[in-house]
């Protein structure tokens, strides 16, 4: 006897989706200049919405503005001031919640179940506890009246393209900087929403730009000699390539970069909840996470059982409709990617790692990839040693405690890491000894404004979030 | 009755602990500020850059594991020696620097105080940095300032004991351990500092100190992928972009430094610039 | 597919090193792997978060109506309102024969031979509660008595109580023992133990406890006696789910679990089944594995199963108050 769950969609009307949709400039929707783009929904292959991009000249605007707006207006206001145009931000996302999730998910491809219970939220509480900032910017241990740098050009990635967005402006704005951000180039929808937000909050005018585009926009946005800071979150491959352009000149550079994080299972375990932190850790969002758990290290005294658990318990993960409120695993984001997962998957099994995917029904059109987990895994393996970025987990197995670090800690990324034991004093030695920003014990995918976040190594430089977070957009 | 003849000094390298030779052979002649000859230091090469980071790497483990108190108490003791040998320090001083004898006392003495401030900043940088995070739920969330691990310095060309120490004690003060390229012109009293190191409590190889060329060394520092943050301060105008660029081959922590007053009492940042934060999570229930 | 019969007593072969001494007991039931209460919690939330819709609902509904045990357990009980019960129990909704009959009544032992006489024939069970409910604390003679007490009258189920006295101060062989003893009394009938969670404090204690009652030869698990608050909740019925799974991945056999108390609506029944579903498996949708103790959840499934067959709200004139 099957139960099924009838399909339950949210309605792609409250999007308020637009067939086309403008840059944000100067406190104006305006055309950029730019070869305007067709946004698609990964899980239908659809376009969505044509969406103006910017050109080298929009960008030289775009940061003329913002440094007028700095000059003039934003920096010599009130930190008070501030704040309450930043509270009117997080207020109004707020409002808008059920639009923006839709929009996010159906522009990303992520379940509406994330977008509508982790992304916007959480987006709004970064506006909302930043805005708390402006006026406590002497409190925050960087000395008396601490000075914005001025400027700062923003570019973040396609995985949370919202929440990125949050991350990165209410800082900026809390601080005392104005800001140019470039939305990733498959996900530009709702940063232009939040832009509207921004225009119905009557931020003043040129405060906040927003400027899709592809790369070639982002490196503008980077090279203008008119920006005083760079923060960007993506790829560590594109991360050096900024940390290179920016040498020897005087822009504050913050990176927050790519991860391949190990979730370790020793054997005292909650083994249940511990099979809830690593199909969370790998397969939430996709596994488009930079701190996903992407290597499970389980002590070898529990790894068929775990195992057996864990596939059990992927294979009840509904993949499928990102509108569906039931789905747990949604659509890759674009071919591109897609086409990067399969040929990661197709070395992992060349390289002699067992594979195991979900049997789970995939949808026919669409971007779409299985559940997988091989198990196997040696740490000179590809599939050990860079980052998939899809739903794709490497199992790997470890005798004793020291070993288990030295396991987590041999890669070159160093943002996350999972710990899962009920032992006290165990989970705080592996927390002092792995090389890791943050460190989730019995927990995983944890994520909140007053917990900074950031990596080690290659992972990349500066904090977000949190009294740290700030200092990233301090003259200080 | 002749003057006796003193017993001239062979300057080396401080290396994971020992005075190595460069394993190049090679030497380079070190003068007082009128050019007069003082002393031939040891010219380092890139393979002294890599052993030293070697040593530097071995010995993190340990430096960063050790209780801060213990951090505390370890750079008080090098205080203690430095004062002991306050009249070398002067007579180095003033004549690597030129300058009168007052002058490198009072520069002598403002080293050894920095030292004494940065040995107290070890137990007290988590404090300050540290916090615990009201996370929306229920989870207990911390972070904590860690050592970034192994930094490569490359410490003022002017100020041979103040500018240096001024660069050395915040970086070994958080548990991170040193790979010092010293002053190029100005290298007595970097070399004074290691004697002074060796008889001290610090460890092997959390400080090493290369006299050599900093345009030949800096770029193998700058490049090393073992090296996780880099101190730009001595580093020659027209290599500085240069060697940010390269340290973004690993995404190093590049510290654009410069030479400055170093007479002015510092802040926090050289500690921040070489702290990683950790944030850690853990649930709470029954 | 159908549940196996009655559980044999004794512990099954995988489990004799576990149940041989008082010391062994403890030792397994300690080394069970911890609940972590944040962990479990979030999971229950997560999974309460399902839209069921449409034909999935209808579904539901109807599979709930049929693994209710449409309880009655007050002092003021008389045999007049538990043949209104029974009357209930076997016909819901007399307008719409279609809609399933519950799974069984629960009584208390002096009000079984009323219920046994007006279900006789109709697929309905007769529950019995027992062993000095809901304390549980008498003498070990009397809720022996209690129980064939209400076989003799003709339960067909017996909802035993543990002394939760006992659990909380590590004596495990008692509570085990205990549980063997109604056991062997229940004779045929199929042996319900209520770990009353809401008095165990923690998730590991009901893992455990769940733990004993299987070892001990329960066929099902039961969260509580309705009589102490909080009864019936999501993740107590998730960990509770999970060891009937892992106990059915050991032993091959299938046991049991019985949220009672405090589930009152359609969208909490649902989110039930829900957790049986994705938790413990497909297999445990079945009134022989899966029981809501409840009371006045049957009306409110028959409301909605109204409201999703006639396209608009139904009101509670309209189903039949007992």
């Amino acid at each position: 006897m099957t139960w099924d769950y009838a399909p339950a969609p949210e309605s792609r009307a409250i999007a308020n989706l637009k067939p086309s949709y403008r840059m944000f400039l100067d406190g104006e929707f305006v055309e950029g200049s730019g070869e305007p783009l067709k946004t698609i929904n990964p899980a239908t292959e659809e376009v969505l919405a044509e969406v103006s991009t910017a050109s080298a000249s929009d960008v030289d605007r775009a940061v003329k503005v913002a440094k007028r707006a700095q000059d003039k207006v934003w920096g010599p206001m009130s930190g008070a001031e501030r704040a309450k145009y930043i509270f009117r931000i997080a207020r109004m996302m707020a409002e808008r919640s059920r639009e923006l999730a839709v929009l996010e998910s159906l522009d990303n491809g992520k379940p509406i179940r994330e977008s509508r219970d982790v992304d916007v939220p959480t987006a709004a509480a970064h506006f909302f506890y930043h805005a708390g900032w402006a006026d406590k910017l002497d409190y925050a241990g960087y000395g008396p009246n601490p000075r914005p740098l001025g400027v700062a050009g923003q570019v973040i990635p396609w995985n949370f393209p919202l929440l990125m967005a949050a991350w990165k402006i209410a800082p900026a704005l809390a601080c005392g900087n104005t800001v140019v951000l470039k939305p990733a180039e498959t996900t530009p929808l709702t940063a232009l929403v939040l832009a509207e937000i921004i225009q119905q909050a009557e931020l003043p005018p040129g405060v906040v730009n927003i400027l899709p585009g592809a790369g070639d926009v982002g490196a503008e946005l980077v090279n203008h000699p008119g920006v005083n800071k760079i923060a960007f979150t993506g790829s560590t491959e594109v991360g050096k390539i900024i940390q290179k352009s920016l040498a020897g000149t005087r822009k504050k550079l913050t990176l927050e970069l790519g991860g391949k994080a190990a979730n370790i299972v020793f054997d005292d375990a909650p083994l249940d909840q511990a099979v809830e932190g690593i199909v969370n850790g790998i397969f939430f969002n996709q596994g488009h996470v930079c701190c996903a758990g992407s290597r499970l290290l389980v002590q070898e005294s529990i790894a068929e059982e775990l195992l057996e658990k864990l596939h059990k318990r992927v294979s009840t993960l509904r993949i499928g409709d990102p509108l569906d409120k039931n789905t747990d695993v949604g659509a890759i984001n674009s071919r591109d990617q897609l086409t990067k997962i399969q040929d990661l998957v197709a070395t992992g099994e060349a390289e002699g790692a067992v594979r195991w995917t979900s049997a789970c029904p995939l949808p026919e059109k669409g971007f779409f990839f299985a559940p997988t987990v091989f198990a196997g895994v040696s740490q000179a393996m590809r599939i050990a040693r860079e980052e998939i970025f899809g739903p794709v987990l490497s199992v790997l197995t470890f005798r004793t405690p020291d070993e288990a670090i030295a396991k987590a800690n041999n890669t070159p990324y160093g943002l996350s890491a999972g710990i899962w034991t009920e032992k006290g004093s165990r989970i705080l030695w592996a927390a002092n000894q792995l090389r890791a920003g943050v460190v989730w014990a019995n927990t995983f995918n944890r994520f909140d404004p007053t917990a900074p976040f950031g990596g080690y190594q290659e992972s990349g430089f500066g904090r977000e979030g949190g009294r740290t977070g700030l200092e990233a957009y301090l003259d200080v | 009755m002749s003057e006796r003849l003193s017993v001239a000094k062979t300057y080396k390298l401080y290396l994971g602990g020992a005075f190595p030779r460069s394993e190049s052979g090679r030497t380079y002649p070190v003068t007082d500020s009128r050019g007069k000859f003082l002393a031939n230091a040891a010219q380092a090469s890139r393979k002294d850059v890599r052993e030293a980071v070697v040593a530097a790497r071995k010995a993190f483990g340990k430096w960063s594991g050790a209780t801060a108190y213990n951090r505390g108490q370890v750079l008080y003791r090098v205080a203690e020696l430095l004062e002991g040998r306050r009249e070398q320090f002067i007579a180095e001083v003033a004549s690597s620097e030129g300058i009168q004898a007052k002058k490198a006392a009072s520069i002598v003495d403002a080293a050894i105080d920095r030292w004494v401030w940065y040995a107290g900043w070890t137990d007290k940088i988590a404090t300050v940095l540290g916090a615990s995070n009201p996370v929306a739920g229920p989870y207990f969330s911390f972070s904590v300032p860690e050592p970034t691990g192994v930094v490569g310095v490359l410490a003022p060309q002017k100020s041979s004991l103040l500018g240096l120490i001024s660069v050395i004690a915040p970086v070994i003060a958080t548990g991170c351990t040193a790979v010092v390229v010293t002053s190029q012109d100005r290298p007595l009293s970097a070399i004074t500092l290691s004697e002074v190191l060796a008889t001290s409590d610090v460890p092997g190889g959390v400080v090493n100190l290369l006299t050599g060329h900093t345009a030949e060394l800096a770029p193998w520092l700058a490049s090393h992928a073992d090296v996780n943050a880099l101190d730009l301060t001595g580093a020659p105008d027209e290599l500085r972009a240069e060697l940010e660029a390269s340290a973004s081959g690993t995404v190093k922590r590049v510290l654009r430094a410069t030479e400055e007053d170093w007479a002015k009492q510092p802040d926090i940042r050289r500690l921040r610039a070489v702290l990683e934060t950790k944030t850690v999570w853990h649930p709470m229930g029954v | 597919m159908a549940a196996s019969t009655t559980t044999t007593s004794g512990s099954p072969p995988e489990f004799a090193d576990a149940t041989r001494d008082e010391t062994s007991l403890r030792r397994f039931l300690h080394g069970l792997p911890g609940v972590d209460q944040v962990g479990v919690e979030q999971r229950a939330a997560g999974l309460a978060t399902r839209s069921i819709k449409k034909a999935s609902k209808m579904w539901a509904i109807d599979m709930a109506i049929s693994m209710v045990d449409l309880t009655t357990l007050e002092g003021a009980d008389t045999a007049g309102k538990v043949r209104t019960l029974c009357a209930k129990a076997r016909r819901p909704e007399p307008e719409r024969p279609e809609v399933p009959h519950v799974a069984a009544v629960c009584v208390y032992p002096d009000m079984v031979e009323t219920a046994v006489a007006e279900v006789a024939g109709t697929g309905v069970g007769v529950a019995s509660v027992a062993t000095a409910f809901p304390s549980g604390r008498s003498s070990l003679r009397i809720k022996i008595a209690d129980t064939e007490y209400a076989v003799e009258a003709g339960a067909t189920e017996i909802d035993m109580v543990i002394d939760r006295g006992a659990f909380l101060s590590g004596r495990y062989g008692q509570v085990f023992d205990e549980i063997q003893t109604i056991k062997r009394a229940c004779g045929d009938a199929h042996l319900k133990v209520i770990l009353e969670t809401g008095e165990l404090a923690t998730y590991d204690n009901v893992r455990r406890a769940s733990w004993l009652a299987l070892l001990a030869g329960g066929d099902f698990i039961k969260t509580s006696t309705g009589k102490v608050s909080p009864a019936a909740t999501l993740p107590v019925t998730h960990v509770m789910l999970q060891a009937v799974h892992d106990w059915h991945a050991v032993t091959g056999e299938l046991r049991g679990v019985k949220p009672a108390g405090g589930i009152r609506t359609t969208k909490d029944a649902i989110r039930y089944l829900v957790a049986v579903q994705e938790v413990a498996g497909p297999q445990w949708l079945d009134p022989h594995l899966f029981r809501f103790g409840a009371s006045s959840l049957l009306n409110d499934l028959l409301m909605q199963r109204r409201t999703q067959l006639d396209g608009f709200y139904s009101g509670p004139d309209y189903v039949t108050v007992d």
